[in-house]
């Protein structure tokens, strides 16, 4: 069976842009629209990888992230955030928060599926 | 890449949606509302815009996207305060972003140096309120995110391979902190990572795991030792562990080919190093967050469930939405169209078969025309959006005049949640547009002006929606001088729209604006003065089957009020029989109906005749003889006449035969199904299945004008 990733993030074009890249690797996509429906999403379809944006109504990134590592089955499942800038700040907070790892947008496909690899098993 | 291509379309889609948040948000944090939420959704907005934009590699959207957002992004975390100069920048910035949005989707050549002044001018705000030191110039940080692409280093990676082997060893030794568990990160899985890039050599360090009794669970204890041999070099076998940096103790060491160190020496650094740590076998640290799992599985269970409630109803809020191409929903309005005239053709057929009144047919019958109808105000409802991108988008007119005017406006605006077909939106925006214009230019005073009439030297514009009777009202107005009625009748009777000794009443007046060929402005300016005056906004909304009117007070300000359909699918029409033949005539077209007297009908020339109506004389046209359905005219005293209004306000009396019915049918197009006729403007369907034509008034009164002389056309009133 494929892995199943979920997505949250709000913007449209890059859920679509996730989904192409990773249903194309071979990956089942599953997405959510905002962190408090991420949680929602992660619960239901408990997906073996987690890929959020930070900038989000309703929930943020962070706060996603930390409801995720509260819940006892994700507790280590692997989340990465995704986040424009390089910035450290906004890096060290996702993993103070729990994030496992980050992908820098605009992302690259083959690099994506690297990282992906990198964290999952 | 068709698949790149509907996900650029969709970028471009969600960008408009951004910019409309953006404008939203920004407007109310310049009416003092900087609360976090706003100055969020504003940040998110132009966030997003970036994101994508980074991904299509719309490198100038990028950059001022990213100006923009720091610029925000002091606000919002409070460096910067929200005052009125900031605002004035924020709003003119988001101009410039739709601008470029419009530019990168529709091509055309970027107005750099505008994008570059609002750069300064945002950037010249950050400096202004931020700590110097804290204020790094953006724009080359811009540059460093490009630089940071893989492949502009990739590029250089040929140059610096010298002639030696590629092959490097390197030697890892690398031990977890519980931490990095914590976070979803496995050392078998960058051990394994480290396996792809050349051979590997692993050890596994169990020494400090303790016995079963001490172990705690959520420790770790295991170190691992690795020797790589790769054509990578250092950066790359570091890469793998960007996401455990701070959450472990890692040392990667390149062994130089000409210095043979044992590889025993660095493990043997290191467990002294490590002396005081424990470890445990991997399989025992697996195990032991499954422990933990089971035991902690109790109490946040309840918790959990607790708080999974909330963002349910939530997430349902979120996802009510679907999008749907709007050829498919044309489609089965269509079809729901054919589907309302079907069921009232099986009506009459079923009648005219001669069932009873109460029998179950008709009962049934009765069922399915109510079933009919709500299908179709259901199906009508998806074309349905609300005007608020509309109302949005005059906003930034009012800004740029205010701008270009030296005004000082404020654009209120209500019920931006109104809903009309999309159509009607989209054909709205022309005049719309040229009506705010009108309201700025012409109507509002300058600030000084202003003052001294008493009034506060802002002047406002308000653009409201509210649907009312089965159509949407909508109106601008402005709070100023009104208009001058003096110089408009003057003007008409100058440029001969009017005789000299008219006497026309207020209203009479105010519609003068109206006719072709009328501009109040002293001197054409660039503003107003683009080509198009008050009768084309008028035919546009007439051509939307609407009305249009004026109020006006002097010194107060006027009102420009439109009244237009929900849909363009149906329509209201009256039903009436020409000659024999079935025609419907727009309702919005006719002003009122009557039966002609003896005394009131003059022939004027041989060919042509006129009605007298309060005291003017309205041109008499014969609809069947015009159309070609008689070759002679019939006596008006036998039909009913139709007084209409064209476009520039021109009556019409149009003769028919008689008045069947009034009612709303569904319209299909002529062109599309047969092809152009001369004064029809399409067909509808009845129940009883004929076709019935529905007429292009404003083509007949054309038509006839040219049969009968131009001087017969009297003046509106």
């Amino acid at each position: 069976m494929s892995m199943k990733i979920l997505t949250v993030d709000d913007s449209r074009t890059m859920r679509d842009m996730l989904r192409m890249a990773l249903s194309g690797a071979g990956f089942d996509v599953v997405q959510a629209v905002d962190g408090m429906d991420g949680l929602d999403v992660l619960e239901r379809e408990a997906p073996d990888l987690v890929i959020t944006d930070i900038n989000m109504p309703k929930m943020d990134g962070f706060g996603f992230i930390e409801g995720a590592r509260k819940k006892d089955k994700f507790r280590v499942t692997p989340i990465l955030v995704l986040t424009t800038e390089s910035d450290p700040e906004k890096k060290m907070r996702a993993k103070t928060a729990g994030a496992t790892g980050w992908i820098i947008k605009p992302f690259d496909p083959v690099k994506l599926v690297d990282v992906i690899r990198r964290v999952a098993a | 890449m068709d698949a790149m291509q509907a996900i650029r379309e969709t970028f471009f889609q969600e960008c408009e949606e951004q910019l409309g948040e953006l404008e939203t948000g920004l407007l109310s944090m310049q009416e003092g509302a900087a609360d976090s939420e706003t100055v969020n959704a504003v940040f998110r907005a132009v966030h997003s815009i970036k994101g994508g934009a980074g991904a299509f590699k719309l490198d100038k959207l990028v950059k001022f996207a990213h100006v923009f957002e720091t610029t925000l992004d002091k606000i919002r975390n409070g460096a910067m305060e929200p005052s009125p100069p900031v605002m004035k920048s924020m709003l003119r910035a988001a101009d410039v972003l739709a601008d470029l949005v419009t530019i990168s989707r529709d091509g055309g050549a970027f107005d750099d140096a505008r994008s570059n002044e609002l750069i300064g001018e945002l950037n010249a705000h950050c400096e202004d309120k931020a700590p110097a030191a804290a204020a790094p110039a953006p724009e080359p940080k811009t540059e460093e995110e490009a630089e940071e692409n893989p492949f502009a280093a990739l590029g250089w990676e040929p140059v610096t391979i010298s002639l030696e082997p590629d092959i490097n060893e390197y030697v890892i030794n690398f031990k977890p902190k519980p931490e990095l568990y914590a976070k979803g990160n496995e050392a078998t899985r960058l051990m394994r990572e480290l396996s792809r890039l050349g051979s590997l050599t692993v050890q596994c360090e169990i020494a400090d795991v303790p016995l079963l009794a001490n172990l705690e669970p959520e420790q770790s204890y295991l170190a691992w030792h690795a020797t790589l041999r790769t054509e990578q070099d250092i950066d790359s076998v570091r890469a793998i562990f960007e996401f455990v940096d701070d959450d472990c103790q890692l040392d990667v060491e390149k062994v130089e080919p000409d210095i043979s160190a044992p590889p025993l020496e660095p493990v043997a650094e290191v467990e002294e190093a490590q002396e005081a740590q424990e470890a445990a076998p991997v399989e025992t640290a697996v195990l032991a967050v499954e422990e933990q799992r089971a035991v902690a599985e109790a109490a946040p269970l309840a918790a959990a469930s607790k708080a999974e409630a909330k963002p349910d109803a939530a997430a349902s809020a979120a996802q009510n939405t679907i999008r749907v191409d709007l050829d498919r929903v044309d489609r089965l309005i269509n079809l729901v169209g054919e589907l309302v005239i079907n069921q009232a053709m099986l009506t009459q057929r079923v009648l005219e078969a001669g069932a009873v009144k109460n029998a179950n047919i008709a009962t049934g019958l009765d069922d399915l025309e109510h079933l009919t109808r709500e299908i179709q105000e259901s199906v009508m409802a998806i074309r349905a959006q609300p005007v608020r991108p509309l109302f949005q988008r005059m906003s930034r007119t009012v800004r740029e005049i205010a701008d270009a005017t030296g005004k000082n406006v404020r654009l209120k605006t209500e019920g931006e949640g109104a809903e009309v077909d999309r159509t009607v939106i989209e054909r709205l925006a022309d005049p719309l547009t040229h009506m705010i214009r009108n309201a700025v230019d012409h109507g509002l005073e300058r600030p000084d002006a202003r003052i001294a009439a008493g009034k506060a030297p802002q002047g406002e514009v308000k653009l409201s929606a509210a649907h009312k009777s089965g159509r949407v009202v909508i109106e601008i107005s402005d709070d100023g001088r009104g208009i001058d009625r003096a110089r408009v009748k003057a003007t008409a009777i100058n440029k001969g729209l009017i005789p000299a000794d008219a006497v026309l009443s207020d209203s009479e007046i105010d519609n003068l604006l109206f006719l072709p060929g009328f501009s109040t402005a002293e001197k054409i300016t660039n503003i107003s003065g683009r080509g198009v005056g008050m009768d084309v906004v008028k035919r546009s909304i007439q051509a939307l089957g609407g009305r249009i009117s004026i109020t006006s007070r002097p010194g107060l300000g006027s009102t420009f009020s439109m009244s237009l359909p929900l849909t363009l699918a149906v329509l209201d029409g009256m039903v009436v029989r020409v000659a024999d033949q079935t025609l419907v005539v727009p309702l919005n077209s006719i002003l009122e109906t009557m039966k002609p007297k003896t005394s009131e009908v003059y022939g004027l020339g041989p060919d042509s005749q006129v009605i007298g109506i309060r005291g003017g004389f309205t041109p008499l046209i014969d609809v069947g003889y015009q159309l070609g359905f008689r070759y002679e005219r019939c006596d008006p005293m036998q039909g009913v006449a139709l007084l209409i209004e064209t476009e520039g306000g021109y009556r019409s009396a149009l003769m028919v035969d008689a008045i069947q019915d009034q009612r709303q049918v569904v319209i299909k197009s002529l062109e599309s199904n047969y092809g152009h006729v001369d004064g029809i403007a399409a067909a509808t369907i009845l129940g009883d299945g004929r076709i019935a034509l529905i007429l292009d008034t404003d083509a007949i009164v054309n038509a006839s004008s040219g049969r009968n002389s131009p001087s017969d056309m009297l003046l509106a009133g």
